[in-house]
């Protein structure tokens, strides 16, 4: 039971990365589906960066840089991502929804072909200082096993969400995104610069949700690269709805998604069909979660209001 | 009067849009405490002038002083730098957000983000003018009026002295009107200074020091309230009469075709918006529908067209062949059409109500007739006629029949739309200001198509704004105000004052008789 919790706990963290960073663009009015193509590509970058760093040292890894370099180049392609996306989307006022599925694609067609060209070892390596957790947790038994026993990546995500929550709702600078993603109109007029906010909204969010696909590959994987960020990508973008928009629930919601989506392989004596049903249950969850949401019309609970719509000032 | 202390002046303000100049060279000046009403008809420059004050448009010519030193204001942001705010018509307020909140949105003044201090000085502001608002209650659970508060007062949070409300009793009741004119009040003697736009005579009469008077974006003149009626502002704002020398024949055995009895709608935010309309419309005649835009037109006729939703009252329609009596009342267009009633609709939105951008002339054409065809396959011949002999009767200007309609000019587009309602040979033919945006030959042409209708015994209901036009082309013409009836005149004996004078009345003629029967009694 334990290693089901400890396992589900280092998937879910990969789910909140994406969730938190696709909250923090959808905040400020953009959908963006390129959430999937993003965390390919910071992953990628960060192997890559990992991969240079292992070759010029020769593999003698010094643990702080081991971690630190993948992670800051993980941030820098996620958010050079975000970069296009809002180019696309608020200077040239191309649909976001489209742009999102352009940049989907097109990350990860770029991921898989900056990985051909790596050999996994180099930078698989570092996954131990990725992985390694605190000292004491083994003394702790199963209480440590639970809380103590995780690498950087999952305390990492846990910071993030909890900050990210503080400054949606504690600051002035959280009203002013929120403004922009409701009605940039009214925003617009109350002095705030929605191009500003928009783009470094979705750079930085864009930057977060990076580090959920490297999260996947050097935590949860181990350090060994699998082709399937991308069905991260889309839970995490699941997830944000799951969690009415808020990173504090995206904590507990990301961890039930790792849990339902590892279930199957922690389940004995069932069906291989069966199996991938159970696979499909966060987004049968999400549906539920849309349906009951939509049902109740609770203000606070809906999407932003102009999520999705580019904001232009109206001439005459 | 003149002891007072000018706040601010404009000289010689210029606006153009295009070819269309909004303002022509206004002067105007607003004092320390005093309220100035401005009045004008639509499309007078009201709202272009207001919003060059609040950094909304910038002046192409002239200039603006605050307290008298020039100001350059360029964004809103400039103007709340000079005192200056303007709480538009619509809205801007994001829904989920409190009150408070939506106060203190992008001001950066260094403050820490602190909840509790923000509503205490929402609180004070509130408490020293006399407005009721709770700072911590969301806007999407607030009725109008106290959005209304959310915007005056997020002007005054950021220390405005003169004040620009664009209309603010349009979407207030009666009462609530009264409660926002003694804040008004309040604040005028405080010596904020209040520019306030509105088309009731009577509210400009009981708010306001004095009065400046635009027409057609001229300033005509500035007058003090108390010294001044209701008629002869009238008279200012619409000016004297312009023969356009447009045909009309008398109507030739005019039948009854629609009787419209005692219809009610309120809208969501539980304004009325139709208040015990009744009319007939007969054949062979035109009738004219006049007001201020917003004072229900567009409602009346949806509801007559089965677009829009009434509380009460009935809308009858006599068929001119079998003399037949329909109630129209609660049904939508398709059930109209399957009664058998030709009815015609040309909505003032043409793009949007009227025809579908993206199509074709063909295909826009078909939107009205696709329910005719049998087989699987559409039969484009009919339209591809219907669309070809409109765009050779009506000269509509374009490369062919298969060009997209939103690339034509808006004259054009009005010629396709009217051409096609008039081809489905209505008996009723309701049209909502057919020849706004047209140029003048444009214009000339749909007149003369509404004269041919006329002529061929339809009834044609006409919305227009500009009131020479509706003289010299209607038969009779209905005034509205705020949604009722506030007279039915004869076009062709009616002046121009009298109709100016009804559109700006706020009794309607049932509240009028029942005054008259009450005096009577009394008496």
């Amino acid at each position: 039971m334990i290693a089901f919790l400890t396992s589900a706990i280092r998937l879910g963290m990969a789910f909140l990365f994406g969730s938190t960073g696709e909250t923090i663009t959808e905040k400020a009015g953009h959908l963006n589906l390129g959430i999937p193509g993003v965390m390919c590509v910071g992953a990628s970058c960060g192997c890559l960066a990992g991969s240079i760093y292992y070759n010029a040292v020769d593999g003698n890894l010094n643990p702080f840089l081991a971690v630190i370099i993948p992670i800051l180049a993980t941030v820098i392609g996620g958010a050079l991502m975000g970069l296009i996306y809002s180019f696309l989307t608020v200077t040239l006022r191309s649909n976001q929804n489209v742009t999102g599925l352009v940049l989907t694609t097109f990350g990860v067609g770029v991921s898989n072909y900056m990985i051909a060209q790596l050999d996994a070892v180099s930078f698989g390596k570092a996954n131990i200082y990725f992985r390694a957790s605190l000292p004491f947790a083994e003394k702790l038994g199963w209480f440590g096993k639970l809380f103590f026993s995780y690498g950087v990546f999952v305390y990492l995500a846990i910071a993030i969400a909890v900050a990210t929550t503080i400054i949606l709702s504690k600051t002035r600078i959280g009203l002013n995104l929120r403004a922009v993603g409701e009605n940039p109109a009214t925003a617009d007029a109350a002095g705030i610069n929605v191009s500003r906010y928009r783009y470094l909204a979705t750079c930085i969010g864009c930057g977060i949700a990076g580090l959920g696909g490297l999260c996947f590959i050097m935590d949860y994987l181990g350090g060994n690269w699998e082709y399937m960020i991308d069905a991260i990508g889309w839970l995490a973008i699941a997830l944000v709805i799951f969690t009415v928009w808020k990173p504090s629930l995206g904590i507990v919601g990301s961890i039930i998604f790792g849990g339902l989506y590892i279930a199957s392989s922690y389940i004995t004596g069932v069906s291989f069909a069966l199996k991938e049903i159970l696979k499909m249950l966060p987004y049968a969850v999400t549906v539920i979660v849309l349906i009951i949401t939509s049902i109740r019309a609770k203000k606070e609970s809906q999407p932003p209001q102009s999520l999705g719509l580019s904001y232009f000032r109206e001439e005459r | 009067m003149s002891e007072k202390r000018i706040a601010l002046e404009l000289r010689g303000v210029t606006k153009t849009f295009g070819e269309v100049v909004a303002n022509k060279n206004v002067d105007l000046t607003l004092h320390h405490g005093e309220i100035l009403a401005i009045l004008g008809e639509n499309g007078s420059g009201k709202t272009t002038l207001m919003n060059m004050i609040a950094g909304i448009y910038y002046p192409d010519e002239g200039h603006i002083y605050v307290d008298g030193e020039e100001a350059n204001i360029r964004s809103p942001k400039d103007a709340f730098a000079y005192g200056v705010g303007m709480i538009h018509q619509h809205f801007k307020l994001v829904d989920v957000f409190s009150a408070a909140d939506n106060i203190i949105l992008g001001i950066n003044d260094g403050t820490k983000y602190n909840k509790k201090e923000i509503a205490k000085k929402v609180s004070a502001i509130a408490d020293k003018y006399g407005f009721h608002l709770e700072p911590g209650k969301k806007i999407h659970e607030m009725a109008v009026s106290e959005k209304q508060t959310v915007e005056i007062i997020k002007v005054l949070y950021r220390g405005a002295e003169i004040l620009i409300l664009d209309e603010p009793t349009a979407v207030l009741t009666p009462q609530e009107t009264e409660k926002l004119f003694n804040v008004l009040r309040n604040m005028r003697d405080d010596g904020k200074s209040i520019i306030i736009i509105t088309h009731k005579m009577h509210e400009v009469m009981s708010i306001s020091d004095r009065v400046a008077v635009l027409r057609k974006g001229e300033h005509i003149a500035t007058v003090e309230t108390a010294k001044t009626t209701e008629a002869e502002l009238a008279d200012m704002m619409i000016g004297k009469k312009v023969s356009l020398n447009i045909e009309r024949s008398e109507p030739k055995n005019p039948q009854r075709r629609l009787t419209v009895s005692n219809i009610n709608s309120k809208n969501e935010d539980g304004i009325s918006v139709l208040d015990n309309i009744s009319f007939e419309v007969n054949s062979g005649e035109i009738l004219g529908i006049a007001g201020i835009a917003g004072s229900g037109q567009r409602e009346l006729l949806e509801s007559i067209a089965g677009l829009y939703h009434l509380d009460s009252g009935s809308i009858v329609y006599v068929d001119p062949k079998t003399d037949k009596e329909e109630n129209l009342r609660d049904k939508n267009p398709i059930q109209i059409r399957e009664l058998g009633v030709r009815l015609s609709f040309v909505p003032e939105d043409r793009l949007g109500m009227g025809l579908v951008g993206n199509m074709d002339i063909i295909d826009n054409m078909m939107l009205r007739s696709y329910r005719r065809g049998h087989s699987a396959f559409l039969d484009r011949s009919k339209p591809r006629e219907l669309a070809e002999n409109i765009i050779k009767s009506l000269e509509v200007v374009t490369p062919d029949a298969h060009t997209p309609v939103r690339r034509l000019s808006g004259g054009n587009v009005q010629k396709v739309l009217v051409g096609r309602e008039i081809a489905a040979s209505p008996s009723l033919l309701m049209a909502a200001y057919p020849v706004r945006g047209l140029d003048i030959n444009s214009s000339y042409m749909i007149y003369n198509l509404l004269n041919k209708q006329k002529e061929s015994g339809v009834a044609v209901v006409f919305v227009g704004e500009d009131i020479d036009v509706l003289i010299d082309l209607c038969d009779r013409i209905l005034v509205m105000n705020s949604g009722k009836i506030t007279g039915i005149v004869d076009a062709r004996t009616a002046k121009k004052e009298e109709i100016g004078l009804l559109m700006t009345k706020s009794t309607s003629i049932a509240e009028d008789e029942a005054a008259q029967k009450g005096g009577a009694v009394n008496g």
